[in-house]
């Protein structure tokens, strides 16, 4: 399982963003040492050999991921190739069969002796749920609420924070996202690509500290791609940590500090964005990029 | 005529608004039991579900009038012939407005649950707040119709001679020797229904300030 090709590259060249690039290399470094210095840096997202299958078909083969503070991780692959499984057990949405999963200090599933997962209880995942936002494909808005209400409902609900400050706060993430004055509208008079900025502003009200993407932008055109892409953008620019499954190519090489490959439920390449997309090592991973390319 | 007509009238309506009062809430507790992941439970449902179709609510009527006396030889004041016409209409549309609710919670996106979820909402919460609302106005059209047909089902209870429209309309029709009396109620019901579906509408009208 564990083929030479899953060991990260060594950073190497420029840093494409200056700020944070030694703290991520160091972080992302494939020494998961117990040395009291890297305890500090206890990774966000800390995934370790997570398996699991669908009526018998395996789906995740000892997958391990990490992901620390600021970092933006893309992960690709063809279709079925287990990343948005991944991604959905990363999200508590799917459960695994054995595995530890982690947010920070919070363990939220650890094998037992058998070599089962175990779920912490739901009060821990309910904590859990409380660090990170997920933006799926094809939006999930609540279509009988207006804007507003999507991106405000939960933080008053759940989090049981004042009407007044939600607000305000609500209407600083729609002016981020492009999006000031539709707070009365419903999300059936807005476009795909407008619905999905306001996923992306729901999901932020939460505060959360890792934001998930599942391929955000399969399900628009390509001119509204382009407008949630860069608002994703500009959210690596504030190192927002995110962690991004999706099939636009060019746009995780710009945009990820580092990329995972993968295929038929397993990493085949992991490194840093720009060498993985422009200097590929692996020969599943070249094959991938060039019909990728062929399509373009 | 038409006075004892009226007051007939006034039994159909609170046979209407009581059966709706009861089944309305007790459908939705029905279909939550129709889809528990708890075998037995969803068994047991289905086959209330199965009979309460699958026979005539005037037998059903019949049987929870006279169930008391010869089920337990407990004789009833007459007041139970309105009592066991409520409990038999609420029990029967009960178990039609359940599949009804079924219908609707299941066609909502599995999304839905998902982002309900991951925003921390509890189970009642998403249900309550994200579902629930969205079932309504999916299964208005078939609402309406079942309410419509209650209506006209409220005739069934002459079977147990409450003195609502239909049996007042057919002791006057006897006494009279003449059909007038059930063109009337005919007219009456029609009339009503047609209340009924224009406030419908109005709903609906209502709950398309968005669409999917």
């Amino acid at each position: 399982m564990n083929s030479p090709a899953n060991t990260p590259r060594q950073v190497k060249g420029p840093a494409r963003a200056a700020i944070g690039n030694l703290e991520r290399a160091a972080a992302s470094s494939p020494a998961q040492t117990d040395s009291p210095a890297q305890e500090n840096a206890a990774p966000l997202l800390s995934l370790e050999h997570i398996r699991k299958s669908f009526d018998d078909v395996c789906v995740l083969q000892d997958i391990s991921v990490q992901v620390s503070k600021g970092e933006v991780l893309a992960v690709i692959g063809p279709s079925g190739s287990g990343k948005s499984t991944l991604l959905r057990c990363a999200t508590l949405l799917e459960s695994f069969e054995s595995g530890r999963l982690s947010y920070g200090d919070l363990v939220i599933a650890e094998d037992n002796a058998q070599g089962q997962a175990v779920y912490a209880s739901k009060h821990v995942q309910k904590q859990a749920r409380a660090r990170f936002g997920l933006v799926f494909q094809n939006f999930n808005l609540f279509p009988h609420f207006t804007v507003m209400r999507n991106i405000a409902s939960a933080p008053m609900r759940v989090q049981r924070r004042p009407k007044e400050e939600v607000h305000e706060q609500a209407r600083a993430l729609l002016a981020k996202m492009g999006l000031s004055g539709k707070e009365d509208m419903m999300p059936c008079e807005l476009s795909g690509g407008q619905q999905q900025r306001v996923a992306i502003a729901r999901a932020l009200a939460l505060n959360p500290e890792v934001l998930f993407f599942d391929e955000p932008t399969s399900a628009l055109d390509p001119e509204l791609t382009w407008e949630v892409l860069t608002v994703i953008r500009n959210l690596a620019a504030e190192h927002m940590t995110m962690v991004i499954v999706t099939h636009e190519m060019f746009f995780a090489r710009d945009v990820a500090d580092r990329i995972i490959f993968m295929e038929d439920g397993a990493i085949v390449e992991e490194g840093r964005a720009s060498d993985l997309i422009n200097d590929p090592r692996h020969q599943r991973t070249k094959a991938f990029l060039s019909t990728y390319a062929a399509k373009r | 005529m038409l006075a004892m007509l009226g007051s007939g009238f006034l039994v159909s309506l609170q046979i209407f608004f009581l059966t709706l009062l009861g089944s309305l809430p007790l459908g939705l507790v029905v279909a939550f039991g129709r889809m528990s992941t708890f075998k037995p439970l969803s068994l047991l449902v289905q086959f209330y579900i199965s009979i309460m179709r699958g026979t005539p609510l005037m037998l059903q009527l019949m049987v929870v009038y006279y169930v008391p006396y010869f089920g337990f030889g407990v004789s009833m004041g007459d007041g139970y012939r309105f009592t066991a016409t409520i409990i038999a209409f609420i029990i029967n549309y009960s178990a039609y407005f359940a599949e009804i609710y079924r219908s609707g919670i299941q066609s909502i996106p599995r999304g839905q649950y998902e982002a309900s979820g991951v925003l921390g909402y509890s189970q009642a919460q998403t249900f309550f707040i994200v579902i629930f609302p969205q079932v309504v106005k999916r299964i208005l059209p078939p609402v309406t119709n079942e309410v419509i047909t209650l209506v006209k089902d409220t005739s069934l209870s002459f079977v147990l001679s409450v003195p609502e429209m239909f049996t007042t309309a057919r002791a006057i029709a006897a006494a009279q020797k003449a059909m007038t009396s059930f063109v009337v109620a005919g007219v009456f019901y029609y009339l009503f229904n047609l209340v009924v579906a224009a406030a419908m509408n109005l709903f609906e009208k209502k709950m398309s300030y968005y669409h999917e």
